[in-house]
């Protein structure tokens, strides 16, 4: 059973709104990740997306793909990320972990395989970037009896009647991308967004996380404030990256930007 | 689902873009609305005559259709087998088949009111081809090509570029076509609303593998009607080199209900299958999915895409059409790989023996005939699709062979 909805049930109750970060799995190195996880529960995050590296990530923009490529440069695999779910899980049983990436891992590793690997390790839900609703009728029973969430993304030109399926079909929440882009581009206009949602809210009563494009605290209050979550993912990969091989300075860098945007988010 | 008896007519992909398990439709929502979008126009003026008939003047008078099939007489002799006849795609404007494709799909994205052309290239032959009809239609156009290529084939570069085009380096991944595709794909995304974005081959997301098949066509559509001509009957072997395959499929297509003919795939096996440096998916790979499309692919244990390798910049890439998957699999076609050295074997005999010069990419499917024709009966006709010309290669063939130009 996922941790997702009983976290959004329990923010809503409080009034509050969803702090998602995502990083790299295995970015820079293998060993980062677990206690980087932690690290960001600790400083407020509510949900964690974690990206399973891919040697082709057509969707995300330069800070991503580097993010990608030094963990692949170390060997991580979904296999491997998997393995670090499970770890995180040791002393971590409440965080939902959503896995974010792309379908050809899973598909390597066959669908079924990776279901039962998924929910024995931990995942709450899997965000595929390049699996669309069309495409997913073998994967989604599959997920559904695992209770394992497909996350679905929504886009500024999805159609209502696009939205409307997702909305029957997703679980967990709907993943909004705020503009037409690859992930970190630049140009978010919250009036845009703020009317989308409006939009999407009326099509689904699934909670609403926005992405792409939330540099810094103040944008991810106001993006908080449109929808039930903000998703940060560029902004974090880039003070890893910039970090290097100094993994301290790196933890301080990432939490202290998510201890900011959580207290813009409460307040 | 891959039972070629079952099947009368062939009749796919279905209106999802499957053949079989293959194809689809695996993009990001993003890109979900434009794709419907191409879908629907591209269905609408396949069968719109003002639309076919500004293409069909277009291939005449700009591309210099029909190419010419040529019977290779003195090669022939020397193999001492199978008549060899090679489509002469070489000769059409910009030096390939391309072209064929950019018209059409440049024809549609003036339809569609797009005011700007990207597009991803290899060998560059589609870039040129692309950044030609650009420059004819006053399109702006953006040219993704991966930084080992813009090295390897700087003649088109520079073709680009005189043509107005932007051609930009990438960097990421293994700096091939691969990773140009992921690039422009990148840069469709972000300026989807006056974007057209013209895939050179038979991959991507539906309805590109059905679009550039369709729009390759000609060649297959010209070859039935010019062997009738010059021999009296149908060829007995197609043979076609295959990257991502639109020119083989170009000329497949329309014999595909015709199945007394063979269809020989070539693909590029680089400096030998065993040693897991070449560019053979459908030889050596496994299904997978990747920039859009279910297809074979040359993947990891882990289903990271690996790294390819191939002489031939055109050839030099990780996937395949999906309809070339289904072709395999439903034993419709034959796919067969050639080595590098092979392939210059291939290209220098055509070049000696027939004043011929080859591109690389055409010259494994030379290289093949080469292998096939002594093997066959003189009264045998092979039909080897000669691609593109060669001229673009000679840095590539100076620096392997030692000349300084």
């Amino acid at each position: 059973m996922s941790r997702i909805s009983p976290k959004f049930e329990s923010l809503r109750r409080d009034g509050r709104k969803a702090l998602i970060p995502f990083i790299t799995a295995g970015d820079p190195n293998p060993a980062f990740t677990v206690p980087a996880l932690h690290a960001m529960v600790e400083a407020g995050a509510d949900i964690i997306e974690l990206g399973v590296p891919f040697s082709d990530p057509m969707a995300d923009g330069p800070v991503i793909q580097r993010a990608s490529e030094r963990a692949l440069a170390h060997k991580m695999s979904l296999r491997k990320v998997l393995e670090l779910v499970r770890e995180f899980r040791q002393k971590d049983d409440t965080t939902p972990v959503v896995l974010m990436g792309y379908l050809n891992p899973v598909e390597s590793l066959g669908y079924r395989n990776f279901v039962e690997k998924a929910q024995a390790a931990g995942v709450d839900g899997v965000l595929t970037v390049d699996m669309p609703p069309e495409e997913s009728s073998e994967f989604l029973p599959m997920l559904d009896e695992a209770g394992i969430d497909p996350i679905f993304l929504l886009a500024p030109n999805s159609t209502n009647e696009r939205i409307a399926k997702m909305g029957q079909l997703g679980r967990g929440y709907l993943y909004y991308v705020s503009l037409k882009g690859v992930t970190g581009a630049s140009h978010l206009n919250l009036d845009d967004v703020a009317h989308k949602v409006e939009e999407i809210r009326k099509l689904t009563g699934l909670p609403i996380a926005v992405g792409f494009g939330v540099k810094n605290a103040e944008t991810a209050a106001a993006v908080a404030k449109l929808g039930d979550g903000v998703v940060v993912g560029s902004a974090l990969v880039s003070r890893i990256e910039a970090a290097g091989d100094d993994s301290a300075l790196a933890l301080q860098e990432i939490t202290g930007l998510l201890r900011s945007m959580r207290s813009s988010l409460d307040a | 689902m891959t039972n070629l008896e079952s099947i009368e007519t062939y009749n796919l992909p279905d209106q999802r873009g499957h053949f079989g398990p293959y194809g689809g439709v695996f993009v990001a929502e993003t890109l979900m609305l434009p794709i419907s979008e191409l879908t629907e126009a591209y269905y609408r003026y396949m069968q719109d005559k003002d639309f076919l008939a500004e293409l069909d003047y277009d291939l005449q008078h700009y591309v210099g259709r029909p190419s010419p099939i040529y019977h290779a007489e003195r090669f022939s002799r020397e193999l001492g087998g199978a008549q060899i006849f090679l489509k002469r795609e070489d000769l059409n404007h910009t030096g390939a088949h391309k072209v064929n494709n950019t018209v059409g799909q440049a024809l549609l994205a003036k339809r569609m009111g797009k005011t700007r052309i990207i597009a991803e290239t290899g060998a560059g032959q589609h870039g040129v081809a692309t950044a030609t009809v650009a420059a004819r239609l006053g399109l702006e156009c953006v040219v993704y090509m991966g930084s080992v290529d813009v090295a390897r084939q700087a003649p088109n570069v520079l073709r680009m570029k005189l043509l107005g085009a932007t051609v930009v380096p990438v960097e990421s991944g293994s700096k091939t076509l691969k990773d140009a595709l992921n690039e422009a794909m990148r840069d469709w995304v972000t300026n989807v609303d006056n974007t057209f974005y013209i895939i050179g081959t038979v991959a991507g997301p539906h309805p590109y593998p059905a679009m550039v098949r369709d729009f390759q066509a000609v060649i297959g559509r010209e070859s039935k009607q010019q062997m009738l001509e010059m021999t009296g009957c149908l060829p007995d072997v197609l043979a076609a080199c295959v990257g991502g395959g639109s020119n083989a499929i170009g000329l497949f297509y329309p014999f595909i209900d015709d199945r007394e003919v063979a269809m020989h795939g070539v693909e590029a096996a680089g400096d030998g299958i065993a040693t897991g440096r070449h560019s053979a998916p459908l030889s050596a790979g496994r299904p997978g999915v990747l920039h859009g499309n279910r297809t074979y692919l040359m993947e990891d244990e882990d289903g990271e895409i690996i790294e390819t390798h191939s002489i031939s910049a055109g050839l030099d890439y990780p996937g395949v059409g999906p309809e070339h998957a289904w072709l395999k699999d439903s034993g419709r076609a034959h796919y067969v790989s050639i080595t590098d050295d092979e392939a210059m074997q291939g290209f220098h005999a055509l070049t000696r023996l027939e004043g011929i010069i080859p591109a690389l990419e055409s010259s494994h499917a030379i290289a093949y005939a080469m292998k096939l024709a002594p093997t066959l009966p003189k009264d045998k006709t092979i039909l080897v699709n000669l691609s593109g010309r060669g001229d673009k290669d000679i840095n590539t063939i100076a620096a392997r062979e030692g000349i300084t130009l």
